[in-house]
C-alpha cells in the first residue's frame, strides 16, 4: 500500500512539474487574511494556547521534486494517508517485544499532532533548500571539525550542546520540531510574548515595548529578541547569538526573524528568515503550520536525568585502559 | 565618639525583633493596598521580581558563617555565608526529631549534595528566593513563572484544578484569586529539591501553598505554607518581600547554569591532562 502511494507521488509529482501546480500558495494567503483572530485584554493578537509544531514536511525539498513548492489537494491527501500508514506500521512493530528499540506509545510519544500541510518542503520558494555555504563558512566548519577530531570524547564539553543538556538544536531560535515532544505555550502579558518550549525547557520572554537589543558585546546561545505587532502578526527580531549553536552551519552574526500569525481557531502559522552574511550568500526563509493541543506541557528535566553523558566518558576513558594494558 | 548607654536601645531592639519575627503584624498595621489591575479585573502581578535577603543560605535565622570547608581555603569571605533575619514565622522549622539528623548530614556535605551545585531546577518554594530575579507572565487564562536559575518554568493552571501526571521538579501548580492574592497550590514534587544551601529538605509528601499579595506599586508579600507530615511534625510558613526590578531595561538573562557544573558532576571522567580553560575545543 505505502508503496503504491510512493508510486503514485512520484508520478503526480512529475506531472506537477509539467502542469503548473494550482495557486495554493494564493489561497493559503488569503485565508490568513480572512480569519480576524481574538484579541488579549491589552488589545493585540491573542495568540495563547499549547501548540504542536511537529510536522511530516521535510526542511529541505527532496530532490526529485525539483522546483515544485506545493502538492495538490489529491496529493495532500494522499500523502497525510500515507503518513499515517507509516506511523501505523512503526507503531506496530514497537509492539513487537522481538524489534523494540523505542516503544513511543509506552511514554505516549505516538500522540503527536502534525498539520496537514501542501507543502514540499518547509524552506519555501522555487528551490526549497538552504543556500549553499559560503567559502569562508566552508573554511570555518573545516578548521572546527579538525580542531574536534580525535578529540570529541576527551571531556565533556566536546560533546553537543544536546547531548549535555544545554540546550537542543530545535530551540533556535528559528524554533523547529524536535521530532519528539514538538510541543509549545505561548503566555503574553502586557507588553511582552512568552513563548516555553517543552524541550528542554526553555522560555524565550519577548519584549513589545519597542526597546533595544542587548549591547553587543552580551551574546548569548538563544540570541537576544525583540517583538514587535504588524497587523494580527507577532515580528520577532533575534540577534546577539554566540557561534556555539550554529544553526546550519551558521556563525554568531546570525540574524533570525520569525512571524506568527494565527490562520484559525486552531492553527498558528509559523515562518522565520535566517541571514547570516558569513554563512550564505543570501537569506532564506521557512514556514511550518502548528497546531493547537488541548494538553499542558509537561516539565522535561534533561540536565537532572543525564545518565548518558557520563556513560560516554566512562566508557571512552575505559576503551582508553583497555588500549593502555593491550599495548604493555 | 564615646558610646554611652541609651535607656530607649533595650526596647527598641525588642520592638525590631518583635516585627522581625511576626512581619505580618507589621504589615496588618498598613492600611490595606490595593494593586493595579489587569483587564479582567485581577491584581496584576506581572514584572520582574526577586527576593532581597539571603533565605537561599538558609529559611532560619542566622549569623555570618564560615564557607564551606571545600572551598574556605579558596572562596574565603566571598562564598562566606551571609547573615539574615530568617524568614520562617516563628523562627525555627519543626523537623520531626528522627527527620534532623538528615539535614545535619546535608549541611555537612552541602557542596557535594545541594542540588543548586549542579544546576538541577530548584523546585518551590526555593524558586522563589534564589538570588536570581524570576518574571511572572500573567494572562486571563495562566499565570506562568520564569526563573532565571536554569531557566526554570511552572506554568499555573488557573482553571479547574488538574492532577498532576507524574512527580516532577517543579510540580504541579493549581492557582486561584483570593482577594488581593494569587494562591498557588502545588503538588506533586520530586523529594531531590532542597530549602536552601543549608540542607533543609523534605520528602515527595510536600505540599507547599504560596500566596502572593501586592502591597506597594513594586512590592508584593510572598508567603508559603510548608507541609510534609514525613519530614515534619506541622506545617511552617515562610514570609518575605518581593521587590519588583524597577530598571528600564530589566529582563530576564540567559543562566544556563549547566555548563558551570559539568566539572563537579563529569570533571573526574575528561582525559587525564586536559582542562576545561586552556583546551581548543571549539565547542566550549
Amino acid at each position: 500500500m505505502s508503496q503504491r502511494v510512493v508510486a503514485f507521488l512520484f508520478f503526480a509529482a512529475l506531472i506537477a512539474v509539467v502542469l503548473v501546480p494550482p495557486p495554493l500558495a494564493a489561497q493559503t494567503a488569503n485565508a490568513v487574511k480572512s480569519w480576524t483572530p481574538p484579541k488579549t485584554a491589552d488589545g493585540v493578537p491573542d495568540l495563547q494556547g499549547v501548540y504542536s509544531n511537529a510536522t511530516t514536511v521535510p526542511l529541505e525539498r527532496p530532490k526529485n521534486l525539483g522546483s515544485k513548492e506545493f502538492y495538490t489537494e489529491q496529493e495532500t491527501a494522499e500523502k497525510a494517508k500515507a503518513d499515517a500508514a507509516a506511523a501505523a506500521a512503526r507503531a506496530a512493530r514497537d509492539a513487537d517485544p522481538n524489534t523494540v528499540h523505542y516503544d513511543l506509545g509506552q511514554f505516549g510519544l505516538d500522540q503527536r499532532v502534525t498539520a496537514v500541510s501542501n507543502r514540499t518542503s518547509q524552506v519555501i520558494g522555487s528551490e526549497g533548500t538552504i543556500p549553499p555555504l559560503l567559502p569562508e563558512a566552508q573554511a570555518r566548519i573545516a578548521a572546527k571539525n579538525a580542531a574536534m577530531r580525535g578529540h570529541n570524547f576527551d571531556d565533556v564539553q566536546h560533546r553537543s550542546l544536546s547531548e549535555r543538556c544545554i540546550m537542543w538544536p530545535n530551540e533556535g531560535p528559528p524554533m523547529l520540531s524536535p521530532g519528539y515532544n514538538s510541543d509549545l505555550q505561548i503566555v503574553q502579558g502586557p507588553g511582552y510574548v512568552a513563548i516555553m518550549q517543552e524541550m528542554i525547557h526553555d522560555t524565550r520572554i519577548i519584549p513589545t515595548d519597542g526597546r533595544p537589543h542587548l549591547p553587543e558585546n552580551i551574546r548569548v546561545l538563544m540570541g537576544d529578541s525583540r517583538g514587535h505587532w504588524e497587523g494580527n502578526t507577532l515580528v520577532i527580531d533575534t540577534t546577539n547569538f554566540t557561534d556555539r549553536t550554529a544553526f546550519r552551519n551558521s556563525g554568531e552574526n546570525l540574524h533570525v526573524i520569525e512571524r506568527l500569525t494565527r490562520t484559525s481557531d486552531k492553527t498558528l502559522l509559523y515562518q522565520f528568515t535566517v541571514d547570516d552574511p558569513k554563512t550564505w550568500a543570501k537569506p532564506w526563509s521557512a514556514e511550518v503550520t502548528w497546531v493547537g493541543i488541548n494538553n499542558p506541557i509537561y516539565e522535561y528535566a534533561c540536565q537532572e536525568g543525564n545518565y548518558g553523558l557520563p556513560n560516554i566518558l566512562s566508557g571512552q576513558r575505559a576503551a582508553e585502559k583497555e588500549q593502555a594494558n593491550a599495548a604493555k | 565618639m564615646q558610646t554611652r548607654f541609651h535607656p530607649f536601645m533595650p526596647a527598641a531592639a525588642l520592638a525590631a525583633l518583635a516585627l522581625a519575627g511576626f512581619p505580618a503584624l507589621g504589615q496588618q498595621a498598613q492600611a490595606p493596598y490595593r494593586a493595579p489591575r489587569t483587564a479582567d479585573g485581577k491584581p496584576n502581578l506581572n514584572g520582574i521580581w526577586q527576593a532581597m535577603n539571603n533565605a537561599n543560605w538558609d529559611l532560619e535565622g542566622h549569623a555570618a558563617g564560615m564557607p564551606a570547608k571545600e572551598v574556605v581555603g579558596i572562596l574565603g569571605a566571598q562564598f562566606a555565608t551571609p547573615p539574615d533575619l530568617g524568614v520562617v514565622d516563628g523562627g525555627s522549622i519543626p523537623y520531626l526529631p528522627a527527620a534532623l539528623q538528615k539535614r545535619k548530614d546535608n549541611f555537612a556535605s552541602r557542596v557535594k549534595l545541594d542540588p543548586e551545585v549542579k544546576c538541577y531546577m530548584p523546585g518551590v518554594p526555593r524558586a522563589t528566593y534564589m538570588p536570581y530575579p524570576f518574571q511572572i507572565v500573567q494572562s486571563t487564562q495562566n499565570v506562568m513563572f520564569v526563573y532565571e536559575y536554569a531557566g526554570s518554568v511552572r506554568v499555573v493552571n488557573m482553571a479547574a484544578p488538574t492532577k498532576a501526571p507524574a512527580d516532577s521538579w517543579m510540580g504541579w501548580s493549581n492557582g486561584k484569586w483570593d482577594g488581593e492574592s494569587l494562591v498557588v497550590d502545588v503538588t506533586s514534587q520530586i523529594e531531590d529539591t532542597w530549602f536552601d544551601r543549608s540542607g533543609d529538605y523534605h520528602s515527595d509528601a510536600l505540599h507547599v501553598v504560596e500566596r502572593y499579595t501586592p502591597r506597594s506599586p513594586d512590592t508584593m508579600m510572598y508567603e508559603a505554607t510548608i507541609e510534609d507530615p514525613k519530614v515534619f511534625s506541622r506545617p511552617w510558613k515562610i514570609s518575605m518581600p518581593l521587590y519588583r526590578h524597577v530598571e528600564k531595561n530589566a529582563q530576564l538573562m540567559e543562566f544556563k547554569c549547566v555548563e558551570f557544573a559539568e566539572e563537579v558532576l563529569y570533571g573526574h571522567l575528561r582525559k587525564p591532562g586536559t582542562d576545561p580553560y586552556t583546551s581548543t575545543n571549539p565547542n566550549k
